[in-house]
């Protein structure tokens, strides 16, 4: 049976080979993928496959930008799929398009098709026989569908993907040179800024509209409903308008915020869906000796993109045209067409990069901004750009989380039973996905859409709250449970890794503490409950092997493991964390073993786990989204402090060599495993359990109480 | 009204228009687009703006213009180009030293100031130098190693 029998994802929804690639009398193979680059390479893997498949330069391949009107819709960049989704598929059609070239040179050289090689694009059979895929652009059509049967190359024959090769942006971005959205000109081009209410839930009650005569530049003042902006000629003067618009404006009501000091009696009242993720029945329930319950606490965190969400609209005579830079631009034009009352075939949505993107941030709602700005001028191109504040405190956060774990000891020493119950907010208010959009000014409008509460898809489609709460143990029994809140005073989405990142924190910090309650190393007493589950174990030795667990710790530091396998169907991952307990914690080292599968670019796979490390490392010791039960208070790089060059740990990062197995995404395996390493390593030097994030000086103390 | 504020960007004498009020980084990237200085937060706390302002490095988001009258601005465009670029542009390419990139062309900055006055810091003042930058990707690591090597590259041309 053939491997490739069934087509990869993003080939199934768009099986015609010319909407992937075309290739040029110029001598270029242009490629036109789905997926996005968001700061994670993605660009350069698609890039190194395609070339590999064709036996061409990878300078030969030209990579278009995704835009609804062209681009093979594959749905959202996210969860790490991007290499096992639309990787597969151009490998696919790559490999069946070097494939029709192929036969045609035969046809045309007289020569059987196996006679034949190529070199750079170049093809060649005996004699002097030689011709190319550029001389034969013309002549062969990719107007065809993919062939499910269609074989790639064999892993070893690989001479591109497997290596660690150069992004292809990344120079760019270093000289500068290599635009992102908001460097993006057109001649005419004004500027727009949106006044958000200052609670969220708040409506406008009045604008003194008399007070903004004068304003300089002033092209458009905007009010539908509590949506507010304006577009000026320039951008500072929309910046400076702006702070005129504020003071013009008149606010009443809004939401109640929780009280962020007692979140997790906040989450446990509020009113819920309660399901079951998983059960497991013991059919012969052997007798226990002890019962252990712990509760942990992740708190709401921010995105917090470097540069600020962005977006790009002109409202033209023959439809909205908006250039993003969204995850997941079919979905985006979904919900346009909804907010507008459009059909789709309306609007075209354009991809262009943004800031490094963790998540649903605030891309898609700058969008809507835009739109809504172009509407106001017809024909003039709009760009729009988000406050600092704004990207901070209204782009959606990653969900609050309570979590609840009871761990049953059996006569033998194993864990016979255990319940994990979780109280969240939904993962998953992304664009696209109801017949309601979920885009935030859509909300305010003057006839507005319900607020979008946040879901949980399945765990079958990756899940949300529920990400890795079922363990990869092989415990005899257990009750996995999930009470998503009804309620989202705080507007909650996808953020890097969704609920895996809280759920990892408290299953690995148990663990933790039910190998010491048991006098156990916390190496082995894993390694004992992971039944056949060979390449987890591989991992936790791998990076016990390399921190050299159990040898000695320097002075006034702690060593701790944590390991998942993210999704439960993804990368494997460990982390032994070293941390510094002399001022406030401090993590020193971390030592990350992988195994992702087949590594496309084990370089770019490296740089995605230190970098997924190193955020997790803030995330767990410094995060944490303020509010006052009126506002968010998180609205500055002070008051949402995040890891700095000096807090930073060194990262050690091992691939595990799969060369031969199914590529696994590696994006968001280390996030939780950081957590949890960083949790024990501060029980390892002290004896104290923080089971609340993000773990500072003060919770350890209060822990100690 | 004055014919308006004088200034050397990137080695040229400029005359620009702009209210003197106006911030740096917005005559950059508006009047002159120049636009590898990027807005990241206008309060001068993330350090991808950073320009070098006689020598030293600055956040221009919340430099005003007449701040800056009369002294030499240069840019990341001004530092290197792909034809002939700073050691630190160097570097970190060759570290591979970025992921999404937003915030590099302010390390740059950071890291050619450092290096323009301490051509063999230690790992101390290197995270020092860099600290007013943020990076959210986590690429901090190779970042470091970059300008370790584009120290060392800089001693080795000195020498």
């Amino acid at each position: 049976m053939s491997a490739a029998a069934v087509l990869p994802l993003g080939l199934r929804v768009t099986p015609q080979l010319d909407r992937w690639l075309s290739v040029s009398p110029e001598g270029h193979v242009t490629l036109s993928p789905g997926k996005v680059e968001i700061g994670q390479g993605i660009l350069t893997a698609l890039a190194q496959i395609c070339a590999d498949e064709l036996d061409i330069a990878i300078e030969r391949v030209r990579l278009r930008p995704a835009d609804t009107a062209a681009s093979p819709n594959e749905g959202v960049t996210s969860g790490s799929l991007s290499v096992s989704d639309c990787g597969l598929s151009v490998r696919l059609a790559a490999a069946q398009t070097r494939g029709l070239f192929l036969a045609e040179a035969a046809r045309l050289l007289s020569v059987p098709q196996e006679a034949l090689a190529v070199e750079d694009g170049a093809i060649t059979g005996p004699g002097n026989l030689a011709t190319s895929y550029w001389e034969l652009a013309d002549k062969v059509s990719l107007a065809r569908p993919a062939d499910p049967a269609m074989q790639p190359k064999a892993p070893g024959a690989r001479t591109l993907a497997g290596r660690p090769v150069p992004r292809i942006d990344l120079a760019g971005k270093v000289f500068g040179t290599r635009p992102f959205i908001h460097d993006l000109d057109e001649p005419g081009m004004v500027h727009g800024r949106v006044l958000r209410p200052p609670r969220p839930g708040a409506t406008l009650e009045g604008l003194d509209e008399a007070s903004l005569a004068g304003l300089d530049g002033l092209i458009a003042l905007v009010r539908d409903g509590g949506f507010l902006g304006l577009v000026c000629e320039s951008e500072v003067q929309a910046a400076a308008g702006l702070v005129r618009l504020a003071t013009a404006a008149r606010w009443t009501g809004g939401f109640e915020l929780p009280d962020q000091h007692d979140l997790s009696a906040w989450l446990q009242t509020e009113p819920t869906e309660a399901s079951i993720v998983d059960l497991r029945e013991d059919p012969e329930p052997a007798g226990t000796t002890r019962r252990l319950v712990r509760r942990y606490l992740k708190p709401y965190l921010a995105h917090a993109s470097i540069g600020p969400s962005c977006a790009i609209a002109t409202w033209a005579e023959d439809g909205l045209r908006v250039v993003t830079h969204s995850q997941g631009i079919f979905n985006l034009r979904a919900d346009l067409a909804l907010v507008f009352g459009l059909p789709e075939d309306d609007i075209v949505v354009g991809h262009a990069e943004g800031a490094g993107c963790y998540g649903h941030n605030g891309a898609d709602d700058a969008a809507l901004d835009a739109a809504l700005l172009a509407r106001a001028v017809p024909g003039r191109t709009v760009r729009l750009r988000w406050s600092r504040a704004d990207e901070l405190a209204r782009s959606p956060f990653g969900a609050a989380m309570a979590i609840e774990i009871a761990a049953e000891i059996g006569d033998d020493g194993r864990i016979a039973a255990w319940s994990h119950e979780i109280w969240s907010n939904g993962y998953v208010a992304r664009p696209g996905r109801a017949g309601s959009p979920a885009l935030l000014a859509s909300f305010d409008l003057e006839k507005p859409f319900p607020l979008y509460i946040s879901q949980d898809p399945p765990l079958a489609g990756g899940g949300g709250a529920q990400r890795n709460a079922v363990p990869l143990y092989d415990f005899p029994a257990w009750r996995i449970t999930k009470n998503r809140l009804l309620t989202m005073p705080l507007r909650t989405s996808s953020m890097r890794a969704l609920g895996a990142f809280g759920n990892v924190f408290a299953i690995e910090s148990m663990m933790d503490e039910l190998a010491h309650e048991q006098g156990e190393d916390p190496l082995d007493f894993r390694l004992r409950h992971l039944g056949d589950e060979e390449r987890a174990r591989i991992v936790l030795e791998r990076a016990a092997a390399m921190a050299d667990w159990g040898g000695a710790v320097p002075e006034g530091r702690g060593r701790g493991l944590a390991f998942a396998r993210y999704k439960n169907t993804g990368a494997y991952c460990a982390v032994v964390a070293e941390i510094d307990l002399a001022a406030e914690p401090r993590a020193t080292q971390l030592w990350v073993a992988v195994d992702v599968g087949e590594a496309i670019n084990p370089d770019g796979v490296a740089n995605q786990i230190e970098g997924g490390a190193v955020q997790a490392t803030s995330w767990t010791l410094k995060e944490e989204v303020a509010f006052s039960r009126e506002a968010v208070t998180s609205t500055s790089w002070e008051t949402y402090p995040i890891l700095r060059f000096s807090e930073v740990p060194e990262v050690t990062v091992e691939i595990l060599p799969r060369p031969d197995q199914p590529p696994l995404g590696a994006g968001e395996c280390a996030q939780g495993p950081t957590a949890a390493a960083l949790a024990n390593a501060v029980h390892a030097a002290l004896g104290v359990r923080v089971r609340q994030m993000p773990i500072t000086r003060d919770r350890i103390i209060a822990a100690m109480e | 009204m004055e014919a308006g504020t004088r200034l050397t960007v990137n080695g040229a004498g400029r005359t620009l228009a702009a209210t003197p009020d106006t911030m740096l980084l917005d005559v950059l990237r508006g009047e002159l687009g120049l636009k590898a200085a990027r807005f990241g937060c206008g309060e001068g706390l993330c350090g991808s703006c950073r320009v070098l302002v006689d020598g030293h490095a600055v956040a221009s988001c919340n430099t005003p213009l007449w701040s800056v009258a009369g002294r030499e601005v240069t840019t990341p465009e001004g530092l290197g180009t792909a034809e002939a670029p700073h050691p630190v542009q160097a570097a970190l390419i060759a570290e591979q030293a970025a992921q999404c990139g937003y915030c590099i062309s302010g390390i740059v900055v950071s890291a050619a100031a450092l290096l323009a006055h301490t051509p063999d810091p230690d790992d101390a003042a290197i995270r020092a130098a860099l600290d007013p930058n943020l990076c959210r990707c986590g690429a901090h690591n190779r970042i470091l190693r970059a300008v370790r090597r584009a120290a060392a590259a800089m001693r080795d041309r000195a020498a």
